[in-house]
């Protein structure tokens, strides 16, 4: 068994999953691939299992918060050190992780690394969401920077790598619904640290955003109130050095 | 008819429709209460969220019954209508129940989150050790159960 993994959360992709299934094995051979199938109507956890992947299917569609804490508790039970998520719609290029592999490695001081579509050096490639979408994730940005203390340019990238650490306060608490920018937040609470590489995202192969416009001005206030309170929240599980029980 | 006699009249039907009005509220009050007696019967409804709706009816029984103390009460806080202290107290109760029930809520789907959660890992664990020993007896038995 590797000693990695990829999460990949996934509901009615049966058009995307087999082939990101693909990618990551052939991309990162050293990980173990993890389909979440978030309670699918169509036969994603079958193509998935066909691609070589192992698959969680949940009872009853979770949401992207619930199926991702699935697989940080696969992870965590697995004694996995590193994970990654990459969504299963073909939206993330699996040839990024080993860059983030690296760079997870590279800076000891950082134990989440997030492939961000807006680092200078690599903006403006790539898939661009609409005008509206990157001001509210402009705004975020703002936000998350201010409250973590540090630049953060995607706070909204669901492409992230997360070593033992990070895996274990994951597995044990994660935002629900549109839960990326508060994992950040979250995370900072437990004084674990997070760092950003560029990367290019695709447009989706299959699926749409859970995020309409009409649904967007509830994402917007919802995420910026449980940010609001996660961050007057004094919720610490862990501690720098600390193993938690669940570790064994 | 006299204008005295009017007065009469009109004062004495008055005073039935405020005699029929409050036997309307009791009688709303005791099916209200025969209803939650019934759920609580048939399990539809658990003891412990009934009891608040059982003391709304008791509490709407005492006021229909007891004249005064709905009058009492709403000069002692300055209410100029009596009505107004029961709309008050009314939309105050609905409103602290709506709330707990919020969290009642938010309670449940985080433990039925957790639930599905274990039981998605559990069931891929199974599926694993079954067909890690496929052919040996235990995994056909488990195979059977399911």
């Amino acid at each position: 068994m590797n000693r990695f993994l990829a999460i990949v959360p996934a509901h009615n992709e049966v058009g995307a999953v087999a082939a990101t299934v693909a990618e990551i094995r052939g991309s990162a051979p050293d990980f173990d691939v993890l389909v979440i199938d978030d309670g699918s109507s169509d036969g994603t956890a079958a193509a998935a299992e066909a691609a070589g992947a192992r698959v969680v299917r949940l009872p009853f569609n979770l949401g992207i918060g619930g199926a991702v804490q699935c697989g940080y508790l696969f992870a965590e039970r697995g004694g996995y050190e590193v994970a990654v998520q990459v969504d299963g719609d073909g939206q993330h290029d699996p040839r990024d992780i080993p860059r983030l592999l690296s760079a997870l490695r590279a800076d000891p001081n950082s134990d989440i690394v997030t492939g961000s579509r807006f680092l200078a050096s690599r903006a403006g490639e790539g898939h661009r969401s609409t005008a509206y979408r990157r001001l509210g994730i402009a705004l975020f940005a703002r936000i998350v920077s201010w409250l973590t203390h540090q630049r953060v340019t995607d706070p909204t990238s669901g492409y992230r790598m997360t070593d033992r650490r990070a895996i274990e306060l994951f597995a044990r608490d994660y935002p629900t619904d549109y839960p990326e920018v508060e994992a950040i937040v979250l995370a900072h609470k437990h004084s674990i640290r997070t760092s950003e590489i560029a990367v290019c995202m695709r447009p989706r192969t299959s699926g749409r955003s859970k995020i309409s416009t009409s649904v967007s001005l509830y994402y917007l206030v919802k995420v910026l109130l449980a940010v609001l309170a996660g961050s007057l929240r004094g919720r610490r599980h862990l501690e720098r050095g600390v193993v938690s029980e669940s570790t064994r | 008819m006299t204008a005295y006699q009017l007065g009469l009249s009109v004062a004495h039907t008055a005073q039935t429709t405020a005699t029929l009005q409050r036997v309307a509220v009791v009688l709303f009050a005791v099916v209200g209460f025969a209803l939650v007696f019934e759920l609580v019967r048939r399990r539809a409804l658990m003891e412990r969220y009934a009891l608040l709706w059982l003391l709304a009816a008791v509490l709407l029984v005492v006021l229909a019954i007891w004249r005064g103390l709905l009058t009492s009460i709403s000069r002692d806080l300055h209410i100029y209508t009596p009505v107004n202290a029961l709309f008050a107290a009314g939309f105050v109760f609905v409103t602290a129940l709506l709330l707990h029930f919020s969290i009642v809520i938010s309670r449940l789907s985080e433990e039925s989150k957790t639930l599905a959660q274990r039981l998605a890992l559990l069931d891929e664990r199974v599926e694993q050790i079954e067909r890690a020993g496929s052919g040996g007896r235990g995994a056909r038995r488990r195979a059977g159960e399911r």
